[in-house]
């Protein structure tokens, strides 16, 4: 899950300008370099719509799976998580043990064969096969508009993480980024865009793991650490679980019920089953098996990278406790920039540097290359300009990258005249996914559904969620203590009404010919889920069930010193 | 918008449900697709900027000044974050060699008449 919490505007008021000298520099522009280079390189595999939309579905499963954890790693993620914890605590662990693995593994063992063996191409287009046009259309029109915006808002947060600290004006931040960003997709397509986030997904780690060792040192360990915070916080402020029984007042405003249905559930379900900018990772897997593989291949880093996310944040509240507050100057989102500022002596420095900015492309990147696929094969392709030649929807591919990258750019520069955009979009960015959940789930599970009723259910969900925020949170008819505990509500609100609204439908219009169902509806089969595994992925260790309750048992596990 | 018999890909197709002719035209596409062929090795990127990474930062970590150390808690940070980065480099280029790139399998059908290209 994306964090709502990351507030854009926090760089504004604090000096913390790093520093960064010739040897970081060249660092970042090897990296630069690389990028390029991977995109002209990745060029000459680019033949048809399928190798530019969607790697000729033809990637191995280690690729994808990096990948996977690589588009959800963007760099709001990592400084925004690491902002939940120096103000949450270690309720952090919940974004990545309840709100991810369980739906990652769902992902990949209940619903990738849906997804890879229809041969759908994204995931609008399993609701065009699945109901009908009205739901496609529907469901294309707010991927892409979601997907513009969100794409804008990394663009945009990385201006202000430059600013602050490289001292770049914002808008060189956001031409140069968007430029590369621009660059590196139109040239290879996705297998340019995946490739580099793998890349990123390394340089990111030996990013973090120095912030992480070093922060811990300087605090006297973990020992060290929880002494200090339980000082200051009290011990529910290291536990998972603590102070969260119903009634009981928590600083997340949330309850261990709506944290278990409203992010383990609804919000996680929707953010990682049916956002198409990972799901898209693992349809260009090669084949069934290694599109299973690839939710569950990035659940094993998804369960660690929170140490290198939380850690940090704690111990930026534990050496400033006056953290979030005007006394110390510092928001919770300068957690990283903090440490990376007292810790890293320069050429650490430039990696840090260098993994961040990554992380802000790659997550613009994901956004973009799943707009311009969504675009090009759900609108394009099937209601403006159909049966062309395939050749015609890769140029229009091409094109419309650079177009959504000038939307991008605009949708940049829109964000940085609002305060606190990110946690808005956040919120917005629900209003999408958990509504198409619901349709996914009802349609999936129940062959009754009829054709009409995913549009209804989409349509009533998405205004759902967006009531229930606006104005039942937003004017304060449901006291609701903080952001995140209304946008778990809206989430379960907005599920809920979708569901609902699905079955009244489908009860008054007629059921979809059986014929026409089959490898769509749990229960019945599809040519692509029947290919035979490829030499060696019958190996044990390959076998996506085993991979699969293995990541939720190591969860599970990960929970049991937090929990006391 | 009352339509809801869809023609995936535009051309219509002569027969079946919109799910058959999605799956012609996928299975197609994948016929003519190029990356499996085409495309470079990760690998061998992965561990040359990780193995060029690695070198410089061991080599700043080894004429690092007290000052840098004193910064990072005693700690030659550039060092061993530098080793670090070589040895995944090491670890993807001996990757590499150990298990080649396999030569591209031909899908069902096609794909031949590209293999002099």
């Amino acid at each position: 899950m994306q964090t709502p919490s990351y507030a854009a505007a926090a760089y504004q008021a604090v000096e913390l300008r790093l520093p960064t000298n010739w040897l970081d520099y060249s660092i970042l522009a090897i990296y630069f370099v690389v990028v390029l280079g991977i995109g002209l390189a990745a060029r000459r595999s680019v033949r048809t719509s399928l190798d530019f939309f969607l790697s000729g579905r033809s990637l191995p499963a280690w690729i994808t799976g990096l990948a996977f954890v690589s588009a959800n790693l963007a760099a709001t993620e990592i400084l925004g998580m690491a902002a939940n914890s120096a103000q949450y605590g270690a309720y952090t662990v919940h974004w990545y043990w309840i709100g991810a693995i369980p739906a990652m593994v769902f992902l990949g063992l209940v619903m990738m064969p849906f997804y890879y063996g229809s041969k759908v191409r994204s995931v609008p287009e399993f609701l065009l096969l699945r109901f009908d046009r009205a739901a496609h259309l529907l469901s294309s029109v707010l991927f892409a508009f979601a997907a513009v915006l969100i794409a804008g808002v990394n663009l945009y947060a990385l201006a202000i993480v430059v600013q602050a600290l490289l001292g770049w004006p914002q808008w060189v931040a956001i031409v140069v980024a968007g430029a590369f960003v621009l660059a590196y997709i139109t040239l290879g397509g996705l297998s340019s865009a995946i490739y580099n986030e793998v890349l990123q997904f390394f340089v990111i780690l030996a990013a973090l793991i120095p912030i992480t060792l070093l922060g811990l040192r300087k605090v006297g360990g973990w020992g060290g650490l929880t002494d200090r915070l339980t000082a200051r916080h009290g011990h529910d402020f290291t536990t998972a679980w603590g102070g969260t029984g119903i009634g009981s007042a928590n600083p997340l405003g949330a309850n261990w019920l709506t944290i278990v249905l409203g992010l383990g559930f609804v919000l996680s379900f929707g953010y990682w089953t049916t956002n198409f900018a990972e799901v898209q990772r693992a349809l260009s897997a090669r084949n069934l098996s290694a599109a299973q593989r690839t939710p569950l291949i990035a659940a094993y880093p998804k369960i660690f990278i929170v140490f290198l996310v939380m850690i940090p944040g704690l111990v930026a509240a534990a050496l400033v406790p006056d953290i979030g507050t005007s006394a110390s100057g510092l928001q919770y989102n300068d957690a990283i920039p903090y440490l990376m500022q007292e810790l890293l002596p320069n050429g650490v420095l430039g990696i840090a540097v260098t993994g961040l900015l990554a992380a802000f492309m790659a997550g613009m990147a994901a956004n973009v290359s799943s707009f311009n696929t969504v675009f090009t094969n759900d609108i394009w392709a099937k209601y403006v300009r159909p049966g062309r030649a395939d050749a015609h929807y890769v140029r229009f591919g091409r094109l419309i990258t650079v177009i959504g990258v000038a939307a991008s750019v605009g949708t940049a520069f829109l964000a940085s005249s609002f305060s606190n955009i990110m946690s808005y979009l956040q919120t917005l960015f629900s209003f999408f996914n958990v509504p198409m959940f619901a349709v996914f789930i009802v349609g999936m599970f129940w062959k009754r559904a009829s054709a009409r009723s995913g549009f209804w259910g989409l349509l009533a969900g998405t205004v759902t969620a967006m009531v229930n925020y606006f104005v039942f949170y937003r004017e304060g008819i449901v006291p609701i203590p903080s952001d995140q505990g209304a946008n778990f509500v809206s989430a379960i609100a907005g599920f809920v009404a979708g569901a609902v609204v699905m079955v009244l439908v489908s009860l008054f219009t007629g059921p979809k010919p059986a014929a026409e169902l089959q490898g769509l509806v749990h229960g019945t089969r599809s040519p692509g889920m029947s290919e035979a595994p490829a030499a060696g992925d019958d190996a044990w260790y390959r076998r996506p069930a085993l991979l699969g309750w293995g990541a939720i048992v190591l969860a599970a596990v990960c929970y049991i010193p937090f929990s006391f | 918008m009352t339509e809801n018999r869809p023609e995936p890909g535009g051309a219509p197709e002569p027969s079946g449900t919109p799910e058959d002719a999605l799956r012609r035209e996928v299975t197609d596409l994948e016929s003519r697709s190029a990356t499996a062929a085409r495309i470079f090795d990760l690998r061998r990127i992965i561990g040359g900027l990780f193995v060029l990474y690695g070198v410089i930062v061991t080599i700043t970590g080894i004429t690092d000044s007290p000052a840098a150390i004193a910064k990072a808690e005693g700690v030659n940070i550039n060092l061993w974050t530098g080793l670090g980065m070589l040895l995944l480099g090491v670890f993807f280029l001996a990757w590499l060699k150990l298990r080649p790139t396999p030569p591209p399998v031909p899908r069902e059908d096609g794909d031949e008449h590209e293999r002099g290209a």
